[in-house]
Order: structure tokens, then C-alpha cells, then sequence
């Protein structure tokens, strides 16, 4: 074994595997991760564990969570193409939760890709340099006459070695400074920009995917928890002793609420606790505890539970419309001016978009077994689960029972989705409280109705817009008032400017103020939290302000973004205007932008940049009389520098506008004296098959580093949706769901 | 409890269960075939349909004591070893994402050809409108359906990325 500390970023390792062969590791120290911006955690480490066996097949261990983004399938194409493999021999699984091998594994902010891009070139390459010097050995040739590829090193003669042959050798050969790497030329690749399926889709097609809902083990039983239908509300007592008695019931408790139950490393969190008080109950059987559920008599404590109330908080925030004020964010001198100009024309707008539910398809699950140690061993807790940030139950697990992290089990099951909702482990406390309190392994189960009570939102709000057009039609200050959202005097997750949009670096002679109303409704990351209402407010009014000034939207649009540059040179999570330009104009290009359209149809266009990634979007609507409406195409521009695997990325792309035009048309979560008012899909449905628009894609292969696609293809499609029903009818949208403003999606 | 005999994938298998259990959780919990999954428990999502004597049902509102005849999951749907032609187009066409819908996805879709051996759009969006994808695969769905149908194979891709 050889240790290469030759970068200080990072090191790899090589070991030689016992049955012939090498295994390659790459760690990167949490330190050098650091946090970015889109990243929910406040550190992060990568470890990347790449295994050649004698008999050719590549083993590649996956450390982060796969829910559905891709990922499994896209970092093990990286490394492949720079190894010279062949897709076909390289075998995909995933790592087990290991903190001190594998760091803190996670998914979420579209980070994953351009976090790791290079470090999977690296190992790849390495990976090659070995191959190639242990066939330089084996062959008795010159380094400089190999070359990797199909699984193998070829000689220019034409003989070669598999990769299989080889790689016993190549465990004995040094590992090459990342400095002298040379990577392959993109224009070579056979892997990275190909479509490739995903790796697990054989098990899904055929049910054999194993999600946490699937988890069974020896001795399991199964559980239900009724939380207080107020949030923050607890039990005092119930019909226990009915519950008790009804066929297949073994257990049933009151938990109360634990204060220790927080997830510290989470950043929107906070270390906000997460187990509330309820009442659980166990039995031989799911129908059996989600039966008895529904026979539960609770009395609840409710004298600290939440009051909050969706029609009230729409009144207050008009108040705080109309009265002004609130902090500032940015401020241009001359706004005030401009907008008391009499010679320029003022437009004001209020806008307002609601809660929304996660709504992953697999409804929120924990398998727990807890084994009380005896003769001097400790406890032990394990864990099966579906979770974004899976090593971050160990920590709850610590705070609540005390039991040690290497004693903390977690089995990472694939997620049945994600979108920011698995990156909260309430559902675990709860599991790990059952089962320790009861003394038995559990699945805790959460019907659909407790999965979308106790979702951690996306937050809603509003936004009240005041511009000014001048004679010549330009726009010349901008005047944004965000009302939000802020738990215990914190804003929530998604609730105002994150500080990188448009109107807080590009646009010139603007002032961006916010305000923030207190609410105990629990709010989380969704999907692009703050974009994916920022971009409807934002590219909503922008077309707005380019009809009052009798101007076509995307030149309008296409001023605004002004000279091409980069807001913060080398930064990918700055806005770049040469990008969007170049993203507005071909979306522009693809979907016919400025052909009439017939009566009771429209285009309708929106830019957004977010995650690192610069989207255009056109939406092309018709609609009838009775506000029945179809989206009927959407034309997507992407850039996201170059795209690892096509298919993944298409998806994505795809999965977000159906994601996109299925909340804005269908999706608001309510509350009333606290209480959710959606219970289940018939309240809160989702987009159905035949209203999918078509969805034609086209990336943007730009000189920009990889990045990730999970998210940032969602935010534009809801204000290009609305500019299309304004071009369609006259009717400005300027609040979601559109179910509520009387129009059907057919 | 009572006792239950029902035949499952080809072969009888015997259940104690309450009469009012849906057939999904005899088949989850107590048969362990877990491919058919629960999503709403009101027939809303689709997420748990199987085949009763070939149509395609919501096995969570359907009570065990109310199945008459056999009955086929997700894990029964192939013919030994060789793929039911919607499986394979599904891997062809790389519809799952997160996958969660896609055994419920897939029950319609073969309930749906027995019946109808080329089915268009409109047809395909008839029955397949019982079933949420979450993640939005619906594209996919549609076109792996068509190259179940038509026997077709890869390159025919309509949703492939266009690159610049």
C-alpha cells in the first residue's frame, strides 16, 4: 500500500485486493469541501472507492443517496471515461453509511455534479496511468505507446491487456501525482454526453427494488404515529385501552416531544427538534395500525400549538404591501428618484404564491431495531431508510439516546423521491422512539394524509413590484418588496432573495427590501427553494413591464441583461449575461418566438438563473372560453456546461416542467387555525399523463463546468406559463395555482 | 381474522387476514412482495395496481375477502426469465427515475395491451391517467409504451437531448 499526499486538497490510496486485483480510494478532507451556496450542510467530504478484479469487472461504489436525480449512474460515467473503460464492465453499488469512510453522504442543491467532476476525473485518470504502467511492465514496452481504452490497454503494435490482466500489477504501481494527470480530450469520450440507462432500472421494472417502505426484518412489527393536527399541540391522553384491544394492535403510547432531536448540521434547521409529541401505535400488520389510526381518540394539549392561517397571512401581507418599508437588502440612490419622476410611467403589482407538499411518492418511512446492550455491550441501534443526508439520523440518534455513532447503523435504501423533503429525519426520530420505547424492531409507515400534514413545506409568499418605464420605453428602477416567512426570527428555508438573482447583482437602479411575518407552520427545502417562486414574481413582472412598454419580451429581456459578463469572474454561482443571452436567444430560435399565434393560444417566456445554471423556457398555451387550458409545448435552452449523461439530463429537464406546471396549475397547501387542510391527493393532486406538454430540450455544451440539472430547469417554467396565458387571454396571473384563478388544466 | 386462499402469480397461496385488508398490504406484508407499493390509500395514485384476472385494479381499496381469481404483481409479470416487452422498453427507453410508481406504471400499461395491442396517444392517456409519476416520466412512459407495442427497438428515442 502506497499513501500519495502529493495535493492537499486531496489523496488517493491503492491497496491490493487479496483474490488479485486493486482497489483505488480517493478521500477529500471535509475541510476542503467547505460550503458552497445551494449546499444544505455545512460540510462536507467525498470518498470515492473505485475496485478492479482479476476477471475485468469495475466496481464502483456510489456514497450519495439516490432519489430518482441520477446520480448513481452519472459520477460512475465520469470515472469510467477517464479510465478508458467500457460502460458494459463496470458494476454500480452503493456505499454503505460510513462517516469515517465515506464523509457525510448527501443529495441535494444540484451540487453533487460540480462538486465532484473533477475528483472523478482524477480517479479515473489515475485509475488509467496504473493500468497503463503495469501493461508497460507486463508487455515490456514504452508507457508512451499505450493507450486505455475498451477496457483495455492497447500497443500500438495492436496487442493488448485487459484491464482484468492487469490489474494486480497496477496495485503495485505508484500512484501518479494528481499534478501530472492528463486528462482525455472531450472530444474523444465514449461515455460522458452518451445516454446511459440508469443503473438500477432492471430492479425497478421488475419490483425488485428495494425502497424503506420494502424493508421487512426478523421479528419486524409495524407502526403508525398521530402527531397533533396543530403544530407544536401534544397528547395527554387516549382511548388506549379500545386501541389496545382491536385485532393485530400489540403497543400503543404517547411520545412526548424531544428537545434533543435536532439535526445541528443541517443548516436550514438549525438544530430545530424534530420528534413532536403523538401517539404511536404497533401491530402484526400496516392495515392493521393504520386501521386502528383511524379509530384514535386524542386529547391535545394545544395551548402552544400553531395558530397560523392562510387567508390572514394574505391580508397582512397586503398591509405590509401598502405600508412599505421593511430591510433593506440593496438599494440603488437614485430609486426613489426615478419612481417620482412624472415623465416616467409607474407599474405596481402584488404577487403571491402558496405552500406547497413535497409529495415524494413513497410516503415518509423508518425501519428501526433497537437492541438494549447486556454484559457490557452497548446499545445498538439500526436503521433502514430512504433519506438525503442519511449519516445525519447518527446525530439524532446520539442527542436522543446517547448511543454512540459507531453504534448507529443506517442502511440507505433507494429514495422514492426526494425534492428536499428527505433531507429532515422527523420520521426517523419518531421510528428510533418507538422502537426504543416499545423494545421491538418497527417500520414506522406514514399514510399519505400524515405525509403531507406533517410535510416541511415550501414556504409561500409574496412579492410586491414597482418599476418605472421611461418615454423611450426602458426600464430605469425597480422597486422589490419580498414578504416572507421566519420561524423564531429566522427566515425559513426559500423565503426571500438568496442574494445572487438578477435583480440583487444585474439590474441597475434597483431596490430590494424584505419583510417578514412569524409563522410555526414547518417549512423545508423543495425543489429549488427560493427560485421556484422568486422566478415566477420576477420573469412574471418583467414581461409585465415589456407590455406597458409596447416592446417585444425577449428583446425587452434581452436589454435588461446588457453587455455579456460574469458577475463574479470564475464563480459559478454568480449570474453570467453572456450565458443567459445566449440561452434566451435560442430558446427564442427553437420554440418560433414572434410568429402570430391563433386566437385563444399563446407563447409565453421565461429565464432563470439558478444552481449554477442558466434556463430559458417558452411555454406555448391554448385555452378556451371556459379558462380550460393546455400547455401544449414547452421549448427548453440549457446550459449547464458540458452534459455528462444525456439521457439523466433530459429527464431532469423534462421531470421539472411536468414538476413545474403540475404545482403552479394544481398545488396549494392551506392552513386554518393551524390545521392542513389538504388530507390526500384528491385535495392535492398531481399532474396526470395526458396534460404532459411536449418538451423539446437543447443544451447549451458551453465552456462552463458540469453542473447539476436536479433543480434549476424548474423555477422558469410557471412565469413562461403565465406569460402564455396572458398572451392568450389578456388575463395577468399573478398568483398560484392557477385552479384557484378558475383555470383547468386539461 | 379469517382464512384466505388466493392465487398469486400462478401459484395458491393461503393468508390469514381481516376481511376489510386491502389486497395491497395481504400482498406487501404478508406475502413480502413488496413491488406493488402504497401511495395513497384511496385509488387516487395508481401506485398500487396489480391485475385481477387481467384487469388492471387499485389493490388499496380492494378488500382481500372481495378478490375472485388470480391475481398478478409487478414480480409476476414476466414469463420466466424473459421480460414482459413493457420491462424491457422501460429499461430501453430509461423511464424511472426515483422508479417508486413505475411497477403501478407498468400494471396499467399491460392491462392496457391485452386489450388493445396499438394503442395511441389518446389511448395511452386513457389508461394511463390512474397513475401519478411524482418525478415526471410521463413522456417516457408513453414512448416506451409505443415500443412495447410496435415490437420496435432503440434508436427510435423521440425525446433524445439536442446538443448545440
Amino acid at each position: 500500500m502506497t499513501i500519495n499526499p502529493t495535493s492537499r486538497r486531496s489523496f488517493l490510496k491503492v491497496t491490493a485486493l487479496l483474490g488479485g486485483g486493486l482497489m483505488l480510494e480517493l478521500s477529500l478532507p471535509a475541510s476542503a469541501a467547505g460550503t458552497e451556496p445551494g449546499t444544505l450542510v455545512k460540510s462536507s467530504e467525498l470518498n470515492v472507492y473505485v475496485q478492479i478484479t482479476s476477471d475485468g469487472q469495475i466496481t464502483i461504489y456510489s456514497g450519495n443517496p439516490e432519489m430518482g436525480q441520477g446520480i448513481k449512474t452519472a459520477l460512475p460515467m465520469i470515472i469510467a471515461e477517464e479510465m478508458g473503460a467500457n460502460w458494459d464492465d463496470v458494476v454500480v453499488l452503493q456505499a454503505p453509511i460510513d462517516a469515517s469512510k465515506f464523509g457525510l453522504q448527501g443529495a441535494g442543491g444540484s451540487t453533487t455534479i460540480p462538486r465532484s467532476f473533477d475528483l472523478m476525473r482524477q480517479v479515473g485518470a489515475s485509475a488509467r496511468e496504473m493500468l497503463i504502467g503495469a501493461a508497460a511492465v507486463l508487455m515490456e514496452v514504452e508507457r508512451e505507446d499505450l493507450q486505455a481504452r475498451d477496457s483495455k490497454v492497447v500497443h500500438t503494435s495492436g496487442q493488448s491487456r485487459t484491464f482484468g490482466q492487469l490489474a494486480t500489477v497496477a496495485a503495485a504501481q505508484p500512484v501518479p501525482d494528481p499534478q501530472t494527470l492528463a486528462y482525455n480530450d472531450p472530444r474523444s469520450y465514449t461515455i460522458i454526453g452518451t445516454s446511459v440507462g440508469g443503473v438500477d432500472n432492471l430492479e425497478i421494472a421488475t419490483g425488485q427494488s428495494q425502497f424503506g417502505i420494502d424493508v421487512a426484518i426478523p421479528g419486524m412489527k409495524y407502526a403508525t404515529y398521530t402527531r397533533c393536527p396543530r403544530v407544536g399541540g401534544n397528547a395527554i391522553s387516549f382511548n388506549e385501552a379500545q386501541i389496545k384491544r382491536l385485532p393485530g394492535i400489540t403497543h400503543a403510547f404517547i411520545l412526548q416531544p424531544d428537545d434533543r432531536s435536532g439535526q445541528a448540521s443541517m443548516a436550514f434547521l438549525d438544530g430545530l427538534a424534530v420528534l413532536r409529541g403523538g401517539v404511536a401505535i404497533i401491530g402484526d400488520d400496516t392495515w392493521s395500525v393504520v386501521d386502528a389510526k383511524s379509530k384514535l381518540k386524542v386529547r391535545w394539549d394545544e395551548s402552544s400549538a400553531s395558530n397560523d392561517d392562510w387567508p390572514q397571512m394574505i391580508e397582512r401581507a397586503k398591509q405590509i404591501a401598502q405600508e412599505g418599508g421593511g430591510e433593506v437588502r440593496r438599494e440603488s440612490a437614485t430609486v426613489a428618484g426615478v419612481l417620482a419622476d412624472k415623465a416616467n410611467r409607474v407599474h405596481e403589482a402584488f404577487y403571491q404564491f402558496p405552500f406547497v407538499a413535497h409529495v415524494c411518492m413513497e410516503p415518509m418511512n423508518c425501519t428501526v431495531d433497537f437492541r438494549k446492550g447486556s454484559a457490557g455491550l452497548p446499545d445498538i441501534m439500526e436503521i433502514w431508510m430512504g433519506s438525503q443526508y442519511p449519516a445525519q439520523v447518527k446525530e439524532i440518534a446520539k442527542n436522543m439516546f446517547g448511543i454512540e455513532q459507531e453504534n448507529v447503523r443506517v442502511n440507505l435504501m433507494r429514495l422514492g423521491g426526494g425534492f428536499g423533503r428527505r433531507a429532515v429525519h422527523d420520521f426517523a426520530a419518531e421510528a428510533m422512539a418507538i422502537s426504543h420505547r416499545a423494545g421491538v424492531p418497527v417500520k414506522l409507515t406514514w399514510t399519505r394524509t400524515d405525509d403531507i400534514h406533517n410535510d416541511f413545506f415550501r414556504v409561500g409568499g409574496f412579492e410586491n413590484m414597482t418599476a418605472a418605464i421611461d418615454p423611450a420605453g426602458k426600464l430605469v428602477a425597480w422597486d422589490q418588496h419580498y414578504i416572507g416567512f421566519a420561524h423564531a426570527g429566522k427566515r425559513v428555508i426559500g423565503s426571500g432573495l438568496q442574494g445572487n438573482e438578477f435583480s440583487m447583482t444585474a439590474l441597475e437602479n434597483a431596490r430590494v427590501t424584505q419583510s417578514m411575518m412569524e409563522i410555526d407552520t414547518p417549512c423545508g427545502a423543495w425543489r429549488a427553494p427560493g427560485s421556484n417562486t422568486n422566478a415566477f414574481v420576477e420573469q412574471s413582472f418583467i414581461h409585465e413591464l415589456s407590455v406597458l412598454a409596447g416592446r417585444d419580451h425577449v428583446e425587452f429581456l434581452l436589454e435588461l441583461m446588457g453587455s455579456r459578463r460574469w458577475m463574479s469572474e470564475g464563480n459559478i454561482n454568480a449570474l453570467n449575461t453572456g450565458r443567459a443571452i445566449d440561452v434566451i436567444k435560442l430558446a427564442a430560435a427553437k420554440s418560433g418566438w414572434g410568429r402570430s399565434m391563433p386566437a385563444g393560444s399563446g407563447l409565453g417566456f421565461a429565464f432563470y438563473f439558478c444552481h449554477a445554471a442558466h434556463v430559458a423556457e417558452v411555454a406555448e398555451v391554448s385555452v378556451d372560453a371556459d379558462r380550460n387550458f393546455r400547455v401544449n409545448k414547452v421549448t427548453v435552452a440549457v446550459d449547464v456546461g458540458p452534459v455528462v449523461n444525456m439521457s439523466g439530463a433530459m429527464g431532469q429537464v423534462q421531470g421539472s416542467v411536468v414538476d413545474g406546471l403540475s404545482t403552479m396549475a394544481l398545488q396549494q397547501i392551506t392552513m386554518k387555525n393551524g390545521v392542513i387542510q389538504q388530507d390526500n391527493f384528491d385535495q392535492y393532486p398531481v399532474m396526470r399523463i395526458p396534460s404532459t406538454p411536449d418538451i423539446d430540450v437543447h443544451f447549451i455544451q458551453s465552456d462552463n463546468r458540469p453542473t447539476g440539472l436536479g433543480e434549476p430547469a424548474l423555477p422558469p417554467l410557471a412565469p413562461a406559463g403565465a406569460n402564455a396565458l396572458f398572451a392568450a387571454t389578456g388575463v395577468r396571473i399573478r398568483s398560484m395555482p392557477l385552479s384557484e384563478l378558475g383555470f383547468r388544466l386539461a | 381474522m379469517s382464512k384466505y386462499t388466493l392465487e398469486v402469480n400462478g401459484v395458491d397461496r393461503e393468508v390469514d387476514a381481516s376481511p376489510e385488508m386491502p389486497l395491497l398490504w395481504v400482498l406487501r406484508d404478508k406475502l413480502n412482495l413488496t413491488g406493488t407499493k402504497y401511495g395513497c390509500g384511496i385509488a387516487q395514485c395508481g401506485a398500487c395496481t396489480v391485475h385481477v384476472n387481467g384487469v388492471a385494479v387499485r389493490s388499496c381499496v380492494l378488500s382481500v375477502a372481495a378478490v375472485s381469481g388470480s391475481v398478478t404483481t409487478i414480480e409476476g409479470l414476466s414469463d420466466g426469465d424473459n421480460l414482459h416487452p413493457l420491462q424491457a422498453a422501460w429499461i430501453e427507453h430509461d423511464v424511472p427515475q426515483c422508479g417508486y410508481c413505475q411497477a403501478g406504471q407498468i400494471m396499467s400499461a399491460a392491462a392496457l395491451l391485452s386489450s388493445n395491442a396499438q394503442p395511441t396517444d389518446a389511448d395511452i392517456d386513457g389508461a394511463m391517467a390512474g397513475n401519478y409519476c411524482r418525478c415526471g416520466t410521463y413522456i417516457r412512459i408513453r414512448d416506451a409504451i409505443h415500443t412495447a407495442a410496435s415490437g420496435n427497438k432503440a434508436g427510435e428515442r423521440a425525446d433524445k437531448g439536442a446538443v448545440q
